[in-house]
């Protein structure tokens, strides 16, 4: 079976399912909370969502790369919490510039990730394995740096952080929310109009056959865990914009919470199918979580955590049944 | 009357679209050794694994008898405790567990549920040496070489009171001494009563070990011979082994052989899991430009071994040789190299190693000629659709679009795919791995049609294969490998199966 006919017999092609299954829960889940609360329904509180949950936003497109390839990267949680305590301390210590600290921050993600991919790739360890050290290794720097919440004080970079986009009838956005959206434009272009995405796609549907077709596998998985470093160290950016502060104990657990993201987004955890729309509309359904749960006001917000795992449930059991169709 | 330990009549074995085995009867007497002889896919696999359970009584037609019992096993657990014990080809030890423990895995000596170790490496001793094994029982299994873990194998067979045992290639990754030991050990099992069946291609030592042979051919029984009373010679069990006539299943093509296109020569590789090992020994071979040049070899030949290493090294260690293309010397370290000067590989195992099955049909077609079709690193979109709709055309590949999911086409289609994605790299030479390995008849005669007309491009082909009908109806000129060895170089004119054959099970001087 090639297509799932929905209705009115139009075909859908299988892998789109997944995405599509996403994006009917995102309306579902928006249209029960609009007849629920009051107030609910305004563009204002989808946008809320976005302004947010950016930074997991950024960091789940790096964790998309790598899902793809069929590797994992367990260290982006603390790889943002490094990047925030790393821009406190130095905005707050030398006083150095922002625009002299994000690009370092940057540069020290991106350096990490490429660090664990070459570990990877050259020694052909399991993912799992090589960024879980990276995990506690970023995790154990934050402390070196501080064990005590770092506030960000720098003029320049506070006020970049509280700007507010104003959009048409008194929607509004922050700055945040426009960078996640060009790094999820520019992911996925990357992804669906490039070689590197190419081989990204043929190395996790087969590893052995993307060998035999001359692609560049070992390259590219170096490249994978490369971005979601630097995602990762952007995601850290955007949310040292959003708490205004560095510290160590920040984002714990986030690198699930990307994971999470991408699996109810459709992407197949062994690789080789899934869309960064997918991503995409994977976060919104998490964020969406937790505005109903701040609208309903009585409950504690472990339910997030509930609906969080009672949807992967959902999600990797749906997958299950695609990929047992597709291998007879 | 004759005492028979084993009787198996009216077997038939059918998988979806194939009949892997009809009717087929099998008897072996009582403390002999019986051998099945037959050309690869035959159907003596197959046999066994019905035998043994693996395919459970069931799910073929048929009956068996044992040991003056109807054997309905439902698997490998009913047929050993019956005392059937099959000993695979691909070993089936834990290799970080020791001698002893292997031999009684599953079967452990044990005194209220704890492992009695003295019992178990005391036991295992005397296994060992029965088989003739001298190792310590408590050596880790990954630090003996193959000979003697077959020898751990036949130990633990013998643990389980094993009244008839299986051998599926016994020696074929074994060397001469530890092969001549192997023998040896099954004539002394046979004095203690214990019938032998072994499934081999080394007709040599059938026809020194066997006291009768029954030969198997496109999944029927062709006949069974006693060694003793039959004048039973190597030829005697080719001639059964390939006897059917070749009707006109290939297109006719009359080839244009040009220039020299790649040689290789003194190419020795050696086996990545036991380093001392050569898979391919010494071999070289001439391609020329409009020629399909065959190469035979039966399973474990080293013929996958000898494309893959010469395919950017995608196999094997310690590679040495020199590799010339249209008369110069070469380099191939990595596949993009191999692709570089025009050499493409298509693997035997399509779905595994050939092919993305999760994509669609113009994303495996450009996989490997990305490079072409790309400009600093953007993929020209327009540019592939216009290309896999061309090669969609062309080689008639029968799917609703270029956007069709490779993993749904028929096994013919997904090789025309595998084979238009190479085209698309513009190779000088094509190895094709056995390219019509589970493809349907009315698609092999298609794929023949493409293989002639890449060759009349000027291209050279060669073309691996197990059957030898594809390989005379196909190739102009056919190389035997055994061994590792290349053992013969024999145009089509004088090419015979039996001829072929010969060379092919000839072992090692």
């Amino acid at each position: 079976m090639t297509t799932l006919s929905l209705g009115g017999g139009r075909a859908v092609p299988a892998r789109y399912v997944p995405v599509l299954v996403t994006g009917c829960l995102f309306v579902a889940m928006f249209v029960v909370g609009g007849i629920r609360y009051e107030g609910f329904a305004s563009g204002q509180v989808v946008l809320n969502v976005f302004i947010d949950n950016a930074f997991l936003l950024v960091v789940a497109v790096g964790m998309t790369f790598v899902i793809l390839t069929g590797g994992i990267d367990l260290s982006v949680g603390s790889v943002v919490a490094l990047s925030t305590m790393i821009s406190a301390s130095l905005m707050a210590g030398p006083g150095w510039p922002p625009y002299v600290v994000v690009p370092l921050v940057l540069l020290v993600g991106s350096g990490l990730g490429l660090l664990m991919g070459w570990l990877v790739h050259a020694f052909d360890i399991q993912p799992f394995i090589v960024t879980l050290a990276g995990m506690f290794l970023a995790r154990g720097l934050c402390y070196t740096i501080g064990t005590e919440s770092i506030p960000i004080e720098d003029a320049t970079f506070t006020a970049f952080a509280q700007t507010r986009i104003d959009l048409f009838a008194d929607l509004w956005i922050s700055p945040s929310v426009v960078i996640a959206a060009v790094v999820v434009l520019a992911a996925a272009y990357v992804l669906h109009y490039t070689r590197l995405g190419r081989a990204v796609y043929a190395t996790g549907g087969s590893e052995q056959s993307a060998l035999l077709m001359g692609l560049p596998v070992g390259r590219t998985k170096v490249a994978v865990y490369t971005i979601s470093g630097f995602c990762s160290a952007l995601g850290g950016v955007l949310l040292s914009f959003y708490m205004l502060s560095g510290y160590g104990l920040h984002a714990v657990g986030m690198e699930l919470d990307a994971i999470a993201a991408v699996v109810i987004g459709g992407t197949l955890l062994t690789g080789g199918t899934g869309f960064l729309f997918g991503t995409v509309l994977g976060v919104l359904v998490l964020g969406l979580i937790q505005t109903i749960l701040s609208f309903e006001g009585t409950l504690s917000s472990w339910w997030t955590k509930i609906f969080i795992g009672l949807l992967l449930f959902a999600f990797i059991l749906l997958q299950r049944l695609f990929s047992a169709r597709r291998r007879p | 009357m004759t005492d028979h330990i084993l009787r198996m009549s009216g077997i038939t074995k059918t998988f979806p679209g194939v009949k892997a085995l009809q009717d087929v009867t099998l008897s072996v007497r009582r403390g002999e050794i019986h051998a099945i002889c037959g050309e690869n896919g035959a159907g003596k696999s197959t046999l066994m694994k019905v035998l043994s359970g693996v395919y459970p009584h069931g799910t073929y037609e048929g009956e068996i008898h044992f040991d003056g019992e109807r054997g309905e096993f439902g698997g490998i657990r009913d047929s050993e405790r019956a005392g059937i014990v099959i000993i695979h080809q691909e070993l089936a030890l834990s290799p970080q567990l020791s001698i002893a423990e292997n031999i009684f895995l599953g079967n452990e000596r044990a005194r209220r549920g704890f492992i009695d170790w003295n019992r178990t490496n005391y036991e295992a001793a005397q296994l060992m040496a029965r088989v003739g094994l001298r190792e310590n029982p408590t050596t880790v299994v990954s630090d003996i070489g193959v000979g003697k873990q077959q020898l751990v194998e036949i130990a633990k067979a013998l643990s389980k009171e094993v009244k008839l045992l299986i051998l599926d290639e016994p020696t074929a990754a074994l060397n001469d001494d530890d092969s001549a030991h192997l023998l040896d050990l099954l004539r002394g099992l046979r004095d203690e009563g214990i019938t032998c069946v072994i499934i081999s291609h080394k007709l040599n030592e059938v026809t020194a070990i066997a006291d009768s042979v029954t030969i198997i051919r496109d999944g029927r029984t062709i006949e069974t011979l006693d060694m003793a009373t039959d004048a039973v010679t190597e030829d005697r069990i080719i001639s059964g082994m390939v006897g059917r006539a070749l009707d006109n299943r290939y297109p006719p093509h009359e080839p244009t052989i040009g220039a020299e296109v790649l040689r290789i020569e003194d190419w020795t590789v050696h086996s990545p899991s036991q380093p001392g090992r050569k898979v391919v020994d010494g071999a070289a071979l001439t391609l020329r430009r409009g020629e399909i040049v065959g190469l035979a070899g039966l399973m474990g030949a080293g013929r996958t071994e000898l494309a893959m290493s010469l395919f950017g090294r995608t196999y094997g260690v310690n590679i040495s040789g020199r590799v010339f293309k249209d008369g110069k010397p070469i380099e191939i370290r990595t596949v993009q190299d191999a692709i570089r000067h025009g050499i493409a590989y298509a693997t035997e195992d399509r779905k595994r190693y050939g092919l993305n099955l999760i994509e669609d049909i113009k994303r495996n077609v450009s996989a490997a000629a990305l490079s072409g079709l790309s400009r600093r690193g953007w993929v020209d979109e327009h540019e592939e659709y216009a290309v896999a709709q061309r090669f969609h055309k062309s080689m008639n590949i029968k799917a609703p679009s270029v956007s069709s999911v490779v993993g749904k086409l028929s096994g013919g289609n997904q090789q025309k795919v595998v084979l238009s994605k190479w085209i698309l790299t513009e190779p000088d030479v094509l190895i094709l791995d056995e390219p019509t390995r589970g493809i349907d008849v009315g698609a092999k005669y298609e794929i023949y049609t493409i293989i002639n007309r890449l060759a009349d491009e000027g291209r050279a082909v060669l073309v691996i294969s197990s059957e030898l009908p594809e390989l005379l109806g196909l190739c102009d000129r056919i190389y035997t490998l055994s061994e590792g060895r290349i053992t013969g170089e024999v145009p089509r004119r004088e090419a015979t199966q039996e001829r072929l054959m010969h060379l092919m099970t000839k072992g090692q001087e």
